[in-house]
């Protein structure tokens, strides 16, 4: 097995972008990371494209062949995969390219991820993303995707004691971090106040703790990790992939506090590394609802189980805590178009690595984790990066 | 008839209730007097998830629970509305997948006013005395729609009953039965319409009170009997008060009728209507105790039943399911808002 | 044609109407809906799998009150949905009925009731299904 580098980054602006089409989201992401890597798309073996549902959103599948063909690479007919697990479809792509380039089958790729959610009524977006659900036995009897992680909210605050508040902490620290990404979708802080006031969506999460519907594409292209010199000197390493699934219900897990699909990948992926959730510096985890990134941090090993309120709520996981987490504003505040959302926090991870992150720079980042899920956790990839 | 008749019996009142005097205040009417004057004081209505076959399930389910008829053995499913789900495909089929008699089955769907589940009775009864069935259910429900502002708004409810008819283990025996029948238009619904229609004060004495008495006299003519020699006695009750004149016209008590009386508390169930009150008896029937039971359905016609509590009914376990008594009481009011929404009286696109 | 499909939703009637699961013949275990084979017994279970109906008695493990319900809930919102442990032990996610919405607890009885679910618009087919009440 090779090691594998990421070469080159770009995205789109997240948000509500009516003037752009889901063509012209994954041409502009792709060739800004094209760009961005130093490479003229002749290099170029294979593309992996995430979307989760461009069927739904915008009446279309077979998206590998047009991504390729939008960004292209028709004529050179370049081999196009489009990979999908609900929200995890980024990450999925990243390690499918990865593992090409790590089995010697190809040497550069290119990773997109993109989500055109606007074209559609914000009725039939809410029914799309329901499909990371289980059709039959949770959206049929009336469950909504919120309801889900709302579920797992209750039993949180039931057995550990996690509290709205601490909930909304995670709101107000992404919002606060979004405020210094010119990609975010909500550039503005949010007060604790706001956030608690919200309407309720699904009892215990208002509407400020939900993700947001968006348009975007985030692009990485890849390369085995000797070759990197050839075209960059801001190299960065993938050290690790790890991936893991769980039933697709919640219902049906061991646990509905933990999602073992994250253990399970994070367990992968620290060994394959030879690290431990000690040795992360920065995180980019999957906050579809501000639950979901309490039991992250719990899951990926930084908190014990039931402390990821208590962490939000001492500030560790702030910008300037002693392990940031979502410096990018996370799916809350960038945005989450959701084919690109893990593509993107490969995007963010690699910025922060090679010092390019701005405004929201992390000082001595030097390994960081990209965590992905899919529906409530039926999906779930990890990715470890280690600056060159 | 020697030993056919009832073998075990359930129903099912939904829990929201509408008083009379909120509907009344929406349309500026004196509610007080509406409900004096009708003898309902308010009424049942179902939830959005709650339609005639909901009922019809749970009604079957609560009978079957409280004797021990293998649901494989029940021959034929008649349910009798005048609000089926659909017009085509009969509720029957969704009950007899829901309580496990499919597919050896005889299933039909019935429509006559408020008189359809007491006709599917008489099917059942006939079907078991033909030994073409070792049992039979007879569902009457409905979730009857009144039109906002009509009269009938304030009666029009919803509920069912079930009636498992057999010749093992009967419970109360059905001695006779028949029926009196015309073309009376005092009250119906043409196809395609949402709402019935009705012939005002028609409804009355060439009717109702014709169409009870003709039967109920050529019951006790058959049977060889008078009202003093009954402990109960059920009439079809579109309110509160037309019963209680029917049973004085016909010689029967208050209190002969007062067990088998709900429209005050829940409206009129329409094809439940008589069944629930045949159930409400049966709560407290002792072996040995006389029912008599006239239904009428507009259009029009009546069943008329003279039946027998016997020994058996001790060993039916009633307790397994709620009593019409207890269903009466498991209430929660609603507004008239709250009402239209769940009766789809607004309509949006 | 019902643009809905109707195979789909015939097919899952015995299991959304009766609760019928199924049993491993080889190690007890108890799924709903029922298991081509059992994942953990895996080729001893094969042939063994038996029908069951369950009970339609449980416990709520953890519940949300949905606020912003989907097109057909949206007259029955707020509402309660749970995910509940059955006594038998598959776990299964449906609405709550005929309670309060604030007396929805963690560790309530309940069981289980015949409800209309959903219909395929006006003129599409009705799905009848389970809906769970507080035990009394």
């Amino acid at each position: 097995m090779r090691d594998v580098a990421v070469i080159g980054v770009g995205l789109t602006k997240f948000g509500e972008l009516w003037d752009k089409s889901f063509r012209q989201l994954t041409a502009e992401a792709g060739s800004k990371a094209i760009f961005d890597a130093g490479i003229e798309g002749k290099e170029i073996d294979a593309m992996y494209v995430g979307s989760m549902s461009s069927g739904r959103f915008v009446g279309q599948e077979h998206v590998g062949a047009l991504v390729a063909d939008a960004s292209g690479f028709s004529h050179v007919h370049i081999p196009s995969t489009r990979v999908e697990g609900a929200c995890a479809s980024g990450g999925l792509a990243v390690r499918e390219g990865y593992l090409s380039i790590a089995s010697g089958m190809n040497d550069v790729v290119v990773v997109g991820g993109v989500e055109k959610m606007n074209d559609v009524s914000g009725n039939a977006a809410t029914e799309t993303l329901a499909t990371a659900a289980d059709q039959e036995w949770e959206a049929f009897f009336g469950a909504t995707f919120p309801a889900l992680y709302a579920m797992i909210a209750t039993k949180h605050m039931h057995d550990y004691g996690t509290t709205k508040e601490q909930l909304a902490q995670v709101a107000v620290k992404n919002h606060a971090n979004g405020a210094l990404n010119p990609y975010a979708q909500y550039q503005r802080e949010i007060k604790l106040e706001t956030v608690l006031n919200a309407t309720t969506v699904a009892y215990p999460l208002g509407l400020f703790d939900c993700s947001p519907v968006t348009d975007g594409a985030a692009s990485v292209v890849l390369c085995a990790a000797d070759k990197a010199k050839e075209y960059t000197d801001k190299a960065v390493k993938i050290i690790a992939s790890g991936q893991a699934s769980d039933t697709l219900s919640l219902h049906g897990r061991r646990d509905i506090c933990t999602l073992d699909s994250t253990v399970y990948a994070a367990k992968m992926a620290y060994k394959q590394a030879n690290l431990t959730p000690k040795d992360i510096d920065l995180a980019e985890v999957h906050d579809c609802f501000t639950i979901a990134e309490i039991c992250a941090i719990e899951d990926l090993g930084f908190v014990e189980k039931g402390q990821g309120g208590k962490a939000v709520e001492n500030k560790i996981t702030t910008l300037d805590g002693s392990l940031p987490v979502n410096t990018s504003g996370g799916l809350k505040a960038k945005g989450h178009p959701v084919g690109a959302t893990g593509v993107a926090q490969i995007v963010e991870i690699a910025l922060q690595l090679r010092g390019d992150a701005e405004k929201r720079q992390v000082n001595d980042a030097r390994i960081g984790l990209a965590h992905n899920v899919g529906g409530s956790g039926a999906t779930c990839t990890v990715h470890i990066m280690e600056a060159v | 008839m020697k030993g056919i008749g009832i073998v075990s019996y359930g129903s099912n009142i939904p829990r929201y209730r509408i008083k009379a005097e909120e509907i009344a205040s929406v349309w500026g009417k004196d509610g007080e007097s509406i409900s004096k004057g009708l003898g309902i004081n308010e009424k049942s209505v179902p939830s959005v998830d709650q339609d005639t076959a909901t009922i019809s399930v749970e009604a079957a389910r609560a009978a079957l629970r409280r004797c021990s008829v293998d649901p494989q053995e029940i021959g034929a499913i008649y349910v009798g509305s005048e609000s089926h789900p659909y017009a085509v495909k009969p509720t029957g089929t969704i009950v007899g997948e829901a309580i496990g008699a499919t597919p050896d089955l005889m299933v039909a769907d019935y429509e006559f006013a408020c008189k359809a589940g007491t006709a599917g009775i008489q099917s059942c009864t006939a079907l078991v005395k033909a030994d073409l069935v070792k049992y039979g259910l007879a569902i009457g429900a409905d979730t009857s729609q009144a039109a906002p502002g009509d009269a009938l708004e304030f009666s029009a409810s919803a509920g069912g009953g079930a009636f498992i008819i057999g010749r093992d283990n009967v419970i109360a025996t059905i001695n006779h039965t028949c029926s009196f029948t015309t073309d009376t238009p005092d009250f119906w619904r043409r196809a395609e319409r949402k709402y019935p229609a009705h012939g005002g004060r028609f409804t009355g004495a060439p009717a109702y009170f014709k169409h009870i008495t003709s039967c109920a006299t050529n019951i006790m003519k058959m049977a060889g009997t008078k009202p003093e020699d009954y402990d109960y006695a059920i009439f079809h009750q579109p309110n509160g008060k037309f019963p209680i004149k029917v049973a004085k016209m016909l010689g029967f008590t208050y209190d002969q009728i007062k067990q088998g009386l709900l429209a005050p508390y829940i409206g009129n169930t329409y094809s439940g209507a008589t069944m629930i009150g045949l159930a409400s008896v049966l709560d407290v029937a002792k072996p040995g105790d006389r029912v008599f039971l006239t239904s009428y359905g507009s259009g029009a016609g009546s069943d008329g039943f003279d039946i027998t509590v016997t020994d058996k009914i001790k060993d039916l376990a009633r307790e397994n399911a709620p009593t019409v008594a207890q269903m009466v009481e498991d209430k929660e009011y609603i507004d008239y808002g709250t009402y239209a929404k769940f009766t789809d009286l607004l309509y949006w696109e | 044609m019902a643009d809905g499909g109707v195979a789909r939703f015939w097919r899952e009637i015995p299991q959304r109407y009766n609760l019928i699961g199924n049993k491993c013949g080889s190690c007890g275990r108890v799924f709903f809906p029922p298991r081509e084979s059992c994942p953990y017994c895996r080729r001893k279970s094969i042939g063994k799998m038996q029908e069951l109906k369950l009970s339609g008695k449980g416990e709520i493990v953890t519940y949300t009150i949905i606020h912003a319900g989907p097109e057909n809930f949206k007259k029955q919102v707020p509402y309660p949905i749970a995910i509940i442990k059955l006594e038998e032990g598959p776990q299964l996610t449906a609405q709550i009925v005929d309670c309060d919405v604030d007396d929805v607890k963690i560790g309530m009885k309940v069981e289980s009731t015949f409800r209309r679910i959903q219909e395929d618009g006006y003129t599409g087919a009705i799905y009848y299904g389970y809906k769970f009440k507080p035990l009394k």
